[in-house]
């Protein structure tokens, strides 16, 4: 399969990440050389078998905590890396007109 | 007297322990260590006044007897593992301002232990890279140098200053991420030894995720026996990272020195390559016969799907970093670039805030999770996963370790590979199916090749058997007498 310039500016927009009429450019050339590279998956015959996720969790459960409050209380430490914020809130632009 | 830096860590443990110097001494030494040697780059943060302090209150607990086990001891960090009030940026412009509000578990355990943060590591961009020259804060330089060429070179990725620091004897030992082999290349390509532990083995939680069934923390030094020290230090049952293990965590350190007598070490075919250098042939035929004589068993295995390995690892990974890159938005956290529209904002921030392999990543991300793909690649992917899971299964029924070499080359020379991606993904080739695997794998030094550069000795293990490791890597490090760096051609005078 090969990745088309409408391909990538597709992906760009999914990925959020705007890209100049260059990078897009150099982006297909670079994807198209990665997933000719990564199309010898097709080789192997995976018609029985299951994926594999993770390999945790085979000889052990994941863990799971009750659903309770643990900790909080910390709005000024959380919202102090916020690069806008008021009165203890994210400020983001306007979303609803 | 020897500058104190120049000890190991169970050296300057023992000699804190013994009382023959002072903690405050000891950190003094590493911090000039550190200041004199900014030409390597390896530092994106130093904390110089966190560690003085520090070191006073461990001189108090010595003194009183109350000491931990790294009570003391200088541990450089990784920028990838969040630090309470310490500036914390994955070498990546998106969080170049970015302080954590908490600790990370791994390191919350070392300070619980004794040891003292000496600063923040550079790396590769969100550890995306195997040459550390993907860092917004600049490429950190190998302290080794070719013997009649002394270009720089890079110390390997994505762990580079966390590598090039120990190697260079700036902290006792440090803290590295490893997603694809990204503690063990550049620990052979400095001539330290790093451990990657089996996946849940340390808790991911508050390290800033790249790939997350693939993520693991470990500990890179100068010798074995440190590495076992330290990591035994790092682990701990979280309760904050759903695949923690609740293993009980074993004494390593114990497993340094024993013998490794009957034990089968495999050599898996499919790791020798077409075109593989006669030095990395020598060196790993040095390592079998090390082993024999030590009284192990060599045994030919075949690991069938290996050469799918890489391919089958740079869909998986790309495709979680994708989704775990998504909270960088510029709404919480990090860099933002203001708009008054919300999704332009978003895509001002990522494109302005990530470097550009960060973003090929996430649109081959983006792209194999994508309607009408998700079948054809992220979902082959997990299957292909399966069968190299498999191999190793039914092998580690054979066998106790497998002996392979760490990387196909030596460390190369900066902007050698940078504008090829794949030609760089290449050299993770024998370090990417241990994390598939979600096995432990160490690298140690074994010797050098012919312009003097470091090459190191990969061991797999199975899983949560990191004592047989440590036990076969202490016989490689004791056979191969490997020496240190001698020349600090870096040093500021």
């Amino acid at each position: 399969m090969s990745v088309t310039i409408d391909n990538v500016k597709k992906i760009a927009k999914l990925s959020k990440i705007s890209l100049s009429d260059d990078e897009v450019k150099s982006f297909l050339t670079d994807l198209n050389k990665i997933i000719d590279w990564v199309d010898q998956l097709t080789d192997v015959d995976t018609d029985k078998v299951s994926p594999t996720f993770s390999s945790f969790g085979l000889e052990e459960d994941t863990n799971q905590r009750n659903d309770v409050i643990k900790d909080g209380g910390c709005r000024d430490a959380i919202i102090s890396n916020a690069p806008n914020s008021e009165d203890g809130f994210f400020l983001v632009p306007k979303v609803i007109d | 007297m020897a500058k104190l830096n120049e000890l190991c860590l169970h050296e300057a443990r023992d000699g804190l322990k013994n009382k023959s110097f002072s903690s405050r001494e000891l950190i003094t030494d590493h911090i000039d260590m550190m200041e004199s040697s900014r030409s390597l780059n390896a530092f994106i943060t130093e904390t110089p006044e966190i560690a003085l302090k520090s070191a006073d209150s461990s001189d108090e607990k010595i003194s009183k007897n109350t000491n931990g086990p790294l009570e003391g001891l200088p541990i450089g960090v990784k920028d990838m593992f969040c630090t309470k009030g310490v500036l914390t940026t994955a070498s990546s412009k998106m969080l170049s301002n970015f302080i954590p509000p908490y600790e990370s578990t791994v390191t919350n355990n070392l300070w619980d232990n004794g040891a003292i943060l000496l600063g923040k590591l550079n790396n590769d961009e969100f550890a995306m890279g195997s040459s550390n020259e993907t860092s917004f804060y600049g490429p950190v330089i190998n302290p080794w140098i070719k013997n009649n060429d002394k270009s720089p070179l890079v110390p390997g990725g994505s762990s580079g200053g966390s590598a090039a620091s120990v190697a260079a004897h700036i902290g006792v030992g440090s803290l590295g991420t490893d997603t694809g082999g990204s503690i063990r290349q550049p620990a052979a390509f400095t001539g330290s030894v790093g451990l990657k532990p089996t996946y849940g083995r340390c808790s991911r939680w508050g390290i800033i995720a790249f790939a997350s069934s693939l993520d693991q923390a470990g500990p890179i030094t100068r010798n074995v026996k440190d590495n076992s020290i330290l990591l035994e230090s790092m682990c701990s049952h979280d309760l904050k990272d759903t695949t923690s293990s609740s293993k009980e965590i074993p004494n390593f350190e114990k497993a340094v020195g024993k013998s490794i007598k009957g034990l089968k070490v495999g050599i898996p075919l499919e790791f020798i390559q077409d075109g593989m250098s006669d030095e990395i042939l020598k060196m790993w035929e040095n390592g079998k016969e090390w082993l024999k004589k030590s009284g192990a068993e060599i045994v030919d295995v075949s690991l069938p799907h290996t050469k799918y390995a890489l391919p089958c690892y740079y869909i998986i990974a790309p495709a979680e970093a994708s989704s775990n890159l998504a909270r960088y938005d510029g709404v919480r956290f990090g860099h933002s670039v203001s708009s008054d529209d919300i999704n332009n904002m978003y895509e001002l921030t990522r494109s302005d805030g990530f470097g550009e392999e960060v973003k090929r990543r996430i649109m081959m991300g983006t792209y194999v999770l994508s309607s009408g793909y998700y079948d054809a690649y992220y979902l082959k992917a997990q299957k292909v996963r399966s069968l190299i899971s498999n191999d190793y299964n039914e092998v580690f029924n054979k066998v106790d370790v497998l002996l392979t070499p760490s990387t196909p080359n030596s460390a190369f020379a900066i902007n050698e590979k940078y504008d090829d991606p794949l030609s760089m993904y290449l050299n993770d080739v024998f370090t990417v199916p241990a994390n598939l695997a979600g096995l432990p794998a160490i690298s140690v030094p074994s010797s050098k090749d012919k312009n003097g550069l470091p090459l190191g000795l990969q061991l797999i293990g199975k899983p949560f058997d990191e004592e047989t490791l440590y036990s076969f890597a202490n016989i490689i490090e004791e056979s191969s007498s490997f020496e240190s760096i001698d020349n600090k051609w870096w040093l500021q005078k």
